[in-house]
């Protein structure tokens, strides 16, 4: 056989060679140059999953469950693993119409044929515990969890507060906790106990297929991290006085604040008008919240801690507390009220007039005139030289009752109030410019003066201690936690002569005994008290009032303040005595029912 | 050799060629197993890929020890009637072909479904062989270039009449074993025009292509006007290229799928970067990258697992080594198929009979243009062509097919030394 060609033999080969070096030399760039494809390669098929920490609940002061995690289900759809099926018997399981069926379904189809897409939100579980015996029957429909809030009581929304998705500020802030669709608590408990509410979520790392489909751990879980849930509340709310008092103010405006004097807990925070607090939960929280937001009531205002009114007459065992620390005043100062102040061309009216033989008295009777005189007494006091430095002085002396300062409570967002100080004036009329007299509305609780119902409240628990108070409270305890209270809450000591808070009180008892407060006493329990009528320039007073009970060993302090509502012994009094009551008789005294009764059905809303 | 009939049938096999045969679908078989097998799944499980694939291997080396039993003489005697029956089958394709996999391209023999187009790869080879082995065979003639021409050209007209473009352009390899056996170095540069004037027709406008080819025939035949056959030959490649262009045409526009229009437009730089096309090369490059020096390990690939990659079973089955194996892995792939094929490059060398010796470098051609195209767009050297890779690749049809191609060269190279033919 002639071979003419045989060198094209070696041709050929060298191709051959050639052309697998080339491939063997692509391979060495590709695997082992180029760690780009390693990377890219791990973004393919690695997925981190975020294992959600169950958020820790929230019990009242009696152990009873406020806030609880309920489960809800949403029905999910894959529209390539489903079969045909019948529709007419899903749609009667699930509850869905045939239309919203067909529809979602091309949606789903639409957006994705293998990842899957939302078909119904909201399952109770009971519900869903009857599509899910049923659900083998239709491939591609599966049902996924989802945990929301829920109030067993419907009540507290302000002091509980809400949770709802970060936003971009949470997550910069959050030191890299947070991710996009995260919850965090917004306002209230949830806020303010986020650290120990939420727990800590955890991941798992999972590989996926093409489809994004799960299927398996990435490492036997080695980097897997599991979710700590969070930790149970235990708050000094309770509930029940919480919900009576919410009862009784609605359809009016205000606010309830009762404290334990002892501790400073808060039994009950009442800002009307409320709302449900399931509202701010689950699908349709937008929807509510816009609608909440643009309410011209201002539901979503927390009017305990952030709103402040002119204290009028409530104030007055307050000027007369700093009077007495001052010393210009002792708790026998006597005083001749004839039915008005009068300096100059000023006239400060009063309701009352006749001799006053002490500060007991005064504060029984509500004697403005007696306190512009001590008022003035008091910051023109020969100690001072000058009228700003005893304003000032007075303001100090106010600011360790919490009076224009936070008391410092364990809820977001406290206002502080307004007390005016000698800068203040000298601003409005220039230094030297005002005196005494020019301010004299102080001393009756009006004027610039300014307090929150939280204030207000615990200057009444100091006053029931008879001189010192706990920062207020709405958490107890973290559950588990052996802690006897939370290291935020602080006794605040006020250093005040016994005699001197005794007179204070025993006008307060007199208040109820034979004065403003007599209308509602408490059956059975000794109560003290102070009505006030705040002038308004707004619209109608202000009703107004404050008071504690047991007077001996004060179990709550409460003060109630009814926007728009007249006088203080017209609402704010009757509604505190119901509260003192429920609270410490557990009942309503059948002679009081009728108060009650009118308590309910009042509608003050403008 | 006095006593033929005494000689057992597999005296002078060539045990190496066979060994790296074996290896190779050994490799094929690990790495479907590795594409298929989810957790908990048994090697030997008959519903799976891998088990078929098992199957498959255990026919083919039915079919190789059959081959091996034969009369080498059939193969020569009978050439064309094998050749003739694989063109019937193509044909009858068109009549009871079933569809896979997007591809109408396939023939069920009761519960088995079959490949024709495979086993056209064989048949085509015998035929070229016994062609170019014949005594009177001159590749300087005409009618022998057409008669060869025919040969190759049949089989891949009917491939690619079937939507099958990938298999139909492996019959361009055999270009190879002509170029070996004389044929002019010019007739590559014609076939490289003829590719050239493909790719023309899909990226310049029909009507100016056939413009241009008027006006260089015009040229042509100006220029040579004194020489009459040249002005012949001139007109008849016009007019064929005029044909070709047509048929070009209309196989692009309406016989490609859009997705293979795609990727050959990507290919060309006619479109930027069609998500669809070039996503199979991209996640083939990842898998492939990912499996780093020492690889990921067996059954520890990732990503060719979790079907990522596209056919990964079958025509893109290297990326599971690239991926499981890593570099060492996929070179030593790579030098199986080198040593496979200059196995049979020696083999070939060593025949005494032109019709071996052909029909070894039509083997050699085959599988190096497979390995090549194959392997080549995986790591995205080469055009996202479906063509399988030997022996590796899972189907059956194409195992026993190469099996076949193999094992006729085999038992041609084991009966050298007794006929002379």
């Amino acid at each position: 056989m002639t071979d003419v060609y045989q060198n094209r033999r070696w041709v050929i080969q060298y191709v051959v060679i050639a052309v697998i070096i080339v491939y063997v030399l692509r391979l060495f760039q590709i695997q082992v140059l180029s760690k780009n494809y390693q990377q890219l390669a791990r973004n393919n098929v690695l997925r981190e999953v975020t294992v959600f920490a169950p958020r820790g609940l929230i019990f009242d002061r009696k152990g009873r469950l406020i806030v609880d995690n309920q489960n809800e289900y949403d029905l999910w759809v894959v529209p390539s693993q489903v079969t045909a099926f019948d529709t007419a018997a899903f749609c009667a399981l699930v509850g869905i119409s045939d239309s919203l069926l067909r529809q979602n379904l091309l949606k789903a189809a639409a957006y994705s044929r293998y990842k899957p897409s939302l078909l119904l939100k909201g399952l109770s579980v009971e519900k869903y515990a009857a599509v899910q015996e049923e659900l083998y029957l239709y491939p591609g429909f599966f049902g996924q969890v989802r945990t929301i809030r829920s109030y067993p009581y419907k009540a507290a929304a302000h002091l509980l507060g809400y949770i709802g998705e970060v936003n971009q500020r949470h997550i910069e802030q959050g030191g890299g906790y947070y991710r996009m669709g995260d919850y965090i608590g917004i306002s209230g408990i949830e806020h303010s106990y986020e650290n120990v509410l939420r727990g800590r979520k955890g991941s798992r790392f999972v590989l996926v297929d093409v489809h994004n489909r799960e299927q398996g751990s990435f490492a036997e879980g080695r980097y897997d991290t599991a979710a700590i849930p969070g930790a149970n509340l235990i708050s000094t709310i309770d509930i029940e006085l919480q919900q009576y008092g919410e009862l009784l103010m609605q359809n009016k405006i205000g606010s309830i604040v009762a404290l334990e004097p002892s501790t400073g807990e808060v039994l009950a925070l009442v800002s009307s008008p409320n709302y449900d607090p399931a509202l701010l939960t689950g699908m349709e929280r937008t929807r509510n919240f816009q609608r909440l937001a643009t309410d011209s009531l201002r539901p979503l205002f927390v009017r305990p801690l952030k709103a402040a009114y002119p204290p009028g007459s409530t104030f007055k065992p307050a000027m007369a507390l700093t009077a007495l620390k001052i010393g210009s005043i002792t708790s026998t100062t006597e005083y001749t009220c004839p039915g008005a102040y009068v300096v100059g061309t000023l006239s400060v009216t009063c309701h009352h007039s006749g001799y006053v033989p002490d500060v007991a008295t005064a504060i029984q009777h509500s004697c403005n005139s007696y306190f512009c005189h001590i008022f003035r007494k008091t910051v023109d006091d020969r100690r001072f030289a000058h009228v700003a430095q005893g304003l000032d002085q007075w303001k100090a002396i106010l600011a360790t009752l919490g009076i224009g300062e936070r008391t410092g409570i364990d809820l977001p967002n406290e206002g502080y109030g307004f007390v005016p100080g000698s800068d203040y004036y000298n601003k409005l009329y220039g230094k030297n410019r005002w005196n005494s007299v020019t301010v004299i509305s102080l001393g009756i609780g009006q004027g610039e003066l300014g307090m929150t119902p939280l204030q207000l409240a615990n200057m009444t628990a100091a006053l029931a201690n008879g001189g010192w108070w706990y920062t207020p409270h709405v958490v107890r305890s973290v559950q588990g936690s052996q802690e006897r209270r939370l290291p935020t809450v602080v006794r605040h000591v006020m250093d005040l002569d016994t005699a001197h808070v005794n007179a204070l009180r025993r006008g307060m008892f007199q208040v109820m005994e034979a004065g403003t407060g007599r209308w509602v006493r408490i059956p059975g329990v000794s109560s003290a008290g102070k009505t006030g009528t705040a002038e308004n320039p707004h619209g109608r007073d202000h009703s107004l009032f404050i008071g504690f009970a047991p007077v001996d060993s004060p179990r709550i302090a409460i003060a109630v303040v009814v926007e728009n509502a007249g006088w203080g012994a017209s609402f704010a009094a009757p509604i505190a005595s119901l509260m003192m009551e429920k609270y410490l008789n557990d009942t309503i005294a059948f002679q009081r029912r009728y108060l009650e009764q009118r308590m309910l059905e009042a509608d003050l809303i403008p | 050799m006095t006593y033929h009939a005494a000689r057992r049938p597999n005296q002078g096999i060539d045990w190496m060629l066979i060994s790296l045969v074996l290896a190779l679908m050994l490799v094929g078989l690990l790495a479907v197993y590795s594409t298929t097998a989810g957790e908990g799944s048994r090697f030997f499980d008959l519903t799976q890929m891998h088990g078929r694939q098992m199957i498959w291997i255990l026919i083919s080396l039915v079919v190789a020890g059959i081959i091996v039993l034969m009369d080498s003489k059939v193969f020569t005697v009978f050439a064309y009637p094998v050749y003739a029956l694989m063109m019937l089958l193509l044909i009858l394709v068109f009549v009871y072909g079933i569809t896979v996999r997007g591809d109408t391209n396939w023939l069920a023999l009761g519960p088995v479904r079959i490949q024709p187009s495979e086993f056209a790869k064989f048949a085509t080879a015998l035929a070229l062989a016994k062609l170019m082995g014949s005594q009177n065979f001159n590749i300087r003639k005409l009618s022998m270039q057409v008669a060869a021409l025919l040969i190759l050209g049949l089989p891949a007209v009917l491939v690619l009449l079937q939507g099958d473009a990938g298999s139909a352009i492996v019959f361009a390899s055999f270009a190879l074993v002509l170029y070996r056996f004389g044929m002019s170095p010019f007739y590559m540069l014609a076939v490289f025009l003829f590719l050239l004037l493909t790719l023309l027709t899909i990226v310049v406008n029909q009507t100016t292509l056939i413009l241009i080819l008027f006006g260089l025939g015009a040229l042509v035949i100006f220029l040579f006007r004194k020489n009459k056959s040249l002005t012949l030959t001139t007109i008849l490649t016009l007019l064929l290229s005029l044909g070709y262009v047509f048929a070009s045409h209309y196989v692009f526009e309406y016989l490609l799928e859009p997705h293979q229009q795609d990727r050959i437009r990507v290919l060309l730089g006619q479109q930027a970067s069609a998500q669809d096309a070039d996503y199979n090369v991209r996640q083939s490059k990842i898998a492939i990258g990912s499996g780093g020096f020492w690889g990921k390990g067996f059954l520890q690939g990732t990503l060719t697992r979790y079907n990522f990659v596209p056919e990964q079973s079958t025509d893109f089955i290297f990326c599971t080594i690239g991926e499981e194996f890593g570099f060492w892995g996929s070179t030593l792939l790579l030098l199986l198929f080198l040593a496979t094929i200059l196995r049979i490059i020696y083999l070939a060398q060593r025949q005494r009979s032109r019709f071996s010796m052909i029909y070894a470098y039509c083997v050699a051609a085959v599988l190096f243009f497979h390995v090549v195209i194959n392997i080549g767009m995986t790591i995205g050297l080469m055009p996202v062509i479906g063509i399988p890779l030997p022996y590796v690749s899972y189907g059956g049809s194409s195992l026993v097919s190469f099996t076949i191609l193999v094992f006729i060269l085999i038992k041609l190279d084991g009966d050298r030394l007794a006929i002379l033919r």
